[in-house]
């Protein structure tokens, strides 16, 4: 840019924060339709059980109710977010995997009705024996959750950069740890839902609460046997989703195929309960680290395994196992490495994408690991890390090009900002601080062929359309691109209107995951915006006399550079664009792919993941009572890099709700299942952070600009979330001297080890 | 069997046949279309149905119907005059108190009953009044500054 940035890096309220705070902002459950008809899903109630038979007689007959259906009516075709790993139907056809796994679906024409249909279907099951372990599940004449998986193992992956075992060869100290990472349930506040219409010419119309539309377009088109082009997805407002919407879901086929069949709009809204059972969760992983080290405490040797329990479907199983050991390779340099992952089926609710995506798991083991580590070397926790930090520029292990790293200052910053030197290791029992560091990726360049695409329109009036697959599902997407358009073309924020996440307008998008939309859709859209300006320059610089490069655009004015005098309003230029017989509105496409050498082969050769990487340190201070085991987090420094902040104001949101997300990983969240059933699916069973638990938060900001995010921008909506949990159970050692080594640390095993330590 | 009944809501009144295990949010949602007042959870634990009956904060999803009749309700439609926001809803806003918008009309119906019955609330009373709204977004930190923005603000005016 040739000038100051005026909307980019400003702190600005999301486009649709009026709307949302006045309650008109329209999510999927608020969306109406005339003659619309009410869903409901009929589920397991045994772990792992063969259908017999299902009889839908009584509940066809009862008034008011406009269809059923059963695993016997859809096509024989499996579904799945990953498509080397469909395992799923809509609903089940032969047989069921979990408690709530879909067996049959209602619609009526109100909700309770729909409900008094699903008691009256009967359903013949021969239970099959179930297992719940991923490391019984494993084991040799366990019972098969999928007939052909062996030993349950679904996905797997084994993984190496450099030579390990000669590393360990080499190393000074050897250590190993094991540890566990519990589930936990995304909670979004917004049940997912969906509404689908079917016009008689063969076109259908579904309105989900979906992060990826264009995903679920293919999912429905592959499943229901309709050409994409005669489906069109919409996202109405969505309520949060932290993966767990990622998924497709027996909502939206039934929607569909209701509508379809029946000929009138129908709407599924899942309950509270079905939300914690029937959708996703954080994969609960085993995982073991053995790290080894130089005297001087430099990584040699990584040696990493996990074991994860997947419950009965695979949803991101592949990507999920390859994402956590390809980021162990970020934020420290790790010479050598061998990850080998597993993802189990188990007879239990099914593990998905949830903000991090497998990453918080395996950074909760390494960064426990390294605090103990530096313990047992004695070395101060903040100094392993940067001694061991990676740094832009250098030659990156397993060939990731790292453009900008500012991993060292967030430890120095986060130290600071908790008053590490003056507190660690040096406050009264119970009380203590410690850290943890992460790192993650801004969307994925190599493994698939993931773009995104963009349309801006520039009107007679100065007015801005911007068209955009990117899906905002509260983070403040729109807002974002909105703002990026802004910049490029000089206007106000105010001009743009974003137009999104509707596949049946919209430019191809990937959509909300790998926190790759500022960076990917960002990029497409400023490469749009880009394309107009210079339609727009052209004109003006016949009439100001100047050449094009030589001009620039700014809070509604174009002018040459460094005479802010010779210009012209935006208006007048398309006045004189509009006269000199040019089609309007101005035009512009914009696509962008992160840079790759060869997509798809990261898996037999080393290459770079991601377009660029953001990094952080995240420092707690922590108050544990001896009496009642309880922690309070009292404070979270969190220093990020994230690259230019297009928006400093979402970035602080996208901090503060991780903080608070992790404390609840770290302390509280654990969905408690036993023998399949889940015990807790409710909000006040499952107890996740309230405004009371709220610890101070200080965000510190370690800008870096970064030369392919736009404007500089890396992703700051995933990483946030990688290193909070890991920094409180750090600090609950400090506090009190005990090592905990499986999340959630509760008051019942704080109690129970403090009274083995007094043994 | 389904009454009749009349319901005053944000100032007008609806004449309304209900059944009598239908809950406030439900008529207000399914049979009003008053879609601000959100459905979290049905269960009282999330708080994003909150309304206010007589200035008073309380969860619609837990309330019959029948029970709100002669009882002035506000809805979060009611907020803020024709077109304008409320200062609560703008505080929301310009702070970034709100991300997804979901818990959003519940969280500022609680708000407004707060401090419509505290002066000057501190740190730990908006939190304890404030904990029976959940939010999975912003980890309420800015939820808290804009409510206390508010209320500095209307001490100041006072």
């Amino acid at each position: 840019m040739e000038r100051e940035l005026t909307v980019v890096g400003n702190r600005m309220p999301m486009l649709d924060a009026a709307a949302k705070a006045k309650g008109t902002a329209q999510f999927i459950d608020d969306l109406v339709l005339p003659g619309m008809l009410h869903g409901k899903i009929l589920r397991s109630p045994l772990p792992h059980a063969k259908i017999l038979h299902i009889d839908t007689s009584k509940a066809e007959k009862l008034s008011g109710v406009k269809g059923v259906m059963t695993g016997t009516d859809i096509p024989d075709r499996k579904y799945g977010i990953v498509p080397k790993a469909k395992d799923e139907y809509a609903l089940a056809k032969t047989k069921v995997r979990y408690i709530g796994d879909e067996v049959a679906a209602v619609c009526a024409v109100d909700p309770e009705i729909a409900e008094e249909a699903l008691e009256l279907i009967k359903v013949d099951y021969e239970e099959l024996p179930a297992v719940f372990d991923p490391m019984e599940a494993i084991k040799e004449g366990a019972p098969l959750v999928h007939a052909d998986v062996q030993k349950n193992i679904s996905a797997s992956i084994r993984k190496e950069f450099g030579d390990v075992e000669k590393a360990f060869g080499e190393s000074d100290f050897i250590f190993e740890d094991t540890f566990y990472s519990q589930a936990v349930n995304h909670a979004p506040l917004e049940p997912h839902g969906a509404l689908a219409q079917y016009d008689p010419k063969g076109e259908l119309t579904i309105w989900s609460s979906t992060q990826i539309p264009f995903f679920l377009r293919r999912n429905l088109s592959t499943t229901l046997l309709v050409p994409e082009s005669k489906l069109r997805v919409i996202k109405p407002k969505v309520g949060g989703g932290f993966g767990q919407k990622v998924d497709m879901f027996a909502k939206d086929f039934c929607a569909c195929w209701f509508a379809m069949n029946i000929g009138r709009p129908v709407k599924f809204i899942y309950d509270r309960e079905e939300v914690f059972i029937g959708t996703r969760q954080r994969h609960p992983v085993y995982l073991s680290v053995k790290t080894g080290l130089n005297k001087e405490g430099n990584i040699l040797a990584q040696q990493f395994k996990a074991y994860a329990d997947g419950g009965a479907y695979n949803s991101t199983a592949p990507v999920m196992i390859t994402l956590m050991g390809f980021f162990l390779m970020i934020p420290y340099k790790v010479p050598n490495l061998l990850h080998e992952g597993y993802h189990v089926y188990t007879n239990k609710p099914v593990g998905g994408a949830m903000r991090g995506h497998g990453i918080p798991q395996a950074r909760f083991a390494v960064e426990r690991q390294l605090d103990m580590i530096a313990e047992r070397m004695d070395l101060d926790p903040g100094e392993i890390r940067i001694r061991n930090s990676i740094h832009a520029g250098e030659p990156h292990p397993a060939k990731f090009v790292i453009n900008t790293c500012g991993f060292v200052d967030t430890v120095k910053k986060a130290a600071e900002g908790i008053g590490w030197a003056q507190k660690r290791g040096k406050l009264p029992f119970g009380r203590g601080v410690g850290m943890a560091g992460g790192s993650f990726p801004s969307g994925v360049s190599n493994m698939s062929h993931i773009s995104s695409g963009a349309v801006v329109q520039l009107g007679r009036e100065g007015a801005v359309n911007v068209l955009t697959g990117a899906a905002d599902i509260g983070q403040g997407a729109e807002t974002v691109i909105g703002q990026i358009v802004a910049e490029e073309l000089g206007v106000l924020l105010e001009d743009v209107r974003v137009t999104a996440a509707d596949t049946g307008i919209t430019p191809l998008d990937p959509g909300t995951f790998g926190s790759g939309v500022t960076v990917r859709a960002g990029n497409a859209a400023r490469l749009a915006a880009i394309s107009v300006k210079n339609k727009l320059f052209e004109i003006v610089s016949e009439k100001l006399e100047a050449s094009v490069d030589d001009l620039v655009a700014e809070k509604r004015k174009i002018y040459v550079k460094g005479s802010p005098d010779k210009g012209m309003t935006l208006s007048d230029a398309l006045k004189a664009y509009q006269y000199g017989d040019h089609p309007m509105p101005i035009v512009g496409r914009g696509s962008w792919m992160a840079p790759t050498t060869e997509p798809t082969t990261l898996l037999k050769e080393n290459g770079n993941f991601a377009p660029n990487y953001s990094f952080m340190t995240q420092a707690a201070e922590v108050e544990v009572d001896p009496q009642t085991g309880r922690v309070k987090l009292l404070k979270m420094a969190a220093a990020h890099d994230c690259g230019k902040m297009i928006n400093p104001l979402l970035v602080e949101g996208q901090l503060e709700g991780s903080v608070v997300g992790g404390m609840g990983q770290a302390l509280y969240e654990d969905v408690i299942v036993e023998k399949g059933q889940v015990m807790n699916p409710s909000f006040l069973d499952y107890g996740f952070p309230t405004a009371m638990e709220m610890p101070e938060i200080e965000a510190i900001e370690v800008e870096t600009i970064d030369p392919l995010g736009p404007f500089g921008a890396k992703e700051a909506g995933e990483g946030t979330q990688v290193s909070p949990a890991p920094a409180i159970v750090n600090a609950i050692y400090d506090a009190i001297g005990i090592d905990f080594m499986e999340m959630p640390v509760t008051p019942e095993k704080i109690l129970k080890a403090l009274e083995e330590k007094k043994k | 069997m389904k009454q009749e009944i009349a319901l005053n809501i944000n100032g007008d009144t609806y004449e309304l046949l209900v059944s009598p295990n239908q809950t406030l949010l439900e008529v207000l949602r399914d049979n009003l279309g008053l879609m601000g007042t959100k459905r979290g959870c049905d269960l009282g634990a999330c708080g994003a149905c909150t309304v206010l009956l007589k200035g008073e904060a309380y969860l619609s999803c837990l309330m019959l119907a029948m029970d709100a009749v002669d009882k002035e309700i506000v809805t979060i439609e009611g907020l803020g005059g024709r077109g304008n926001l409320d200062p609560l809803q703008s505080a929301f806003v310009e702070q970034g108190a709100l991300q997804c918008g979901f818990c959003t009309p519940g969280m500022i119906l609680t708000a407004k009953a707060m401090l419509s019955e505290e002066d000057h609330p501190t740190e730990d009373i908006i939190k304890k009044r404030m904990a029976g709204n959940l939010c999975r977004c912003t980890g309420y930190k800015k939820v808290i500054e804009a409510l206390q923005s508010v209320s500095e603000q209307t001490a100041e005016e006072e």
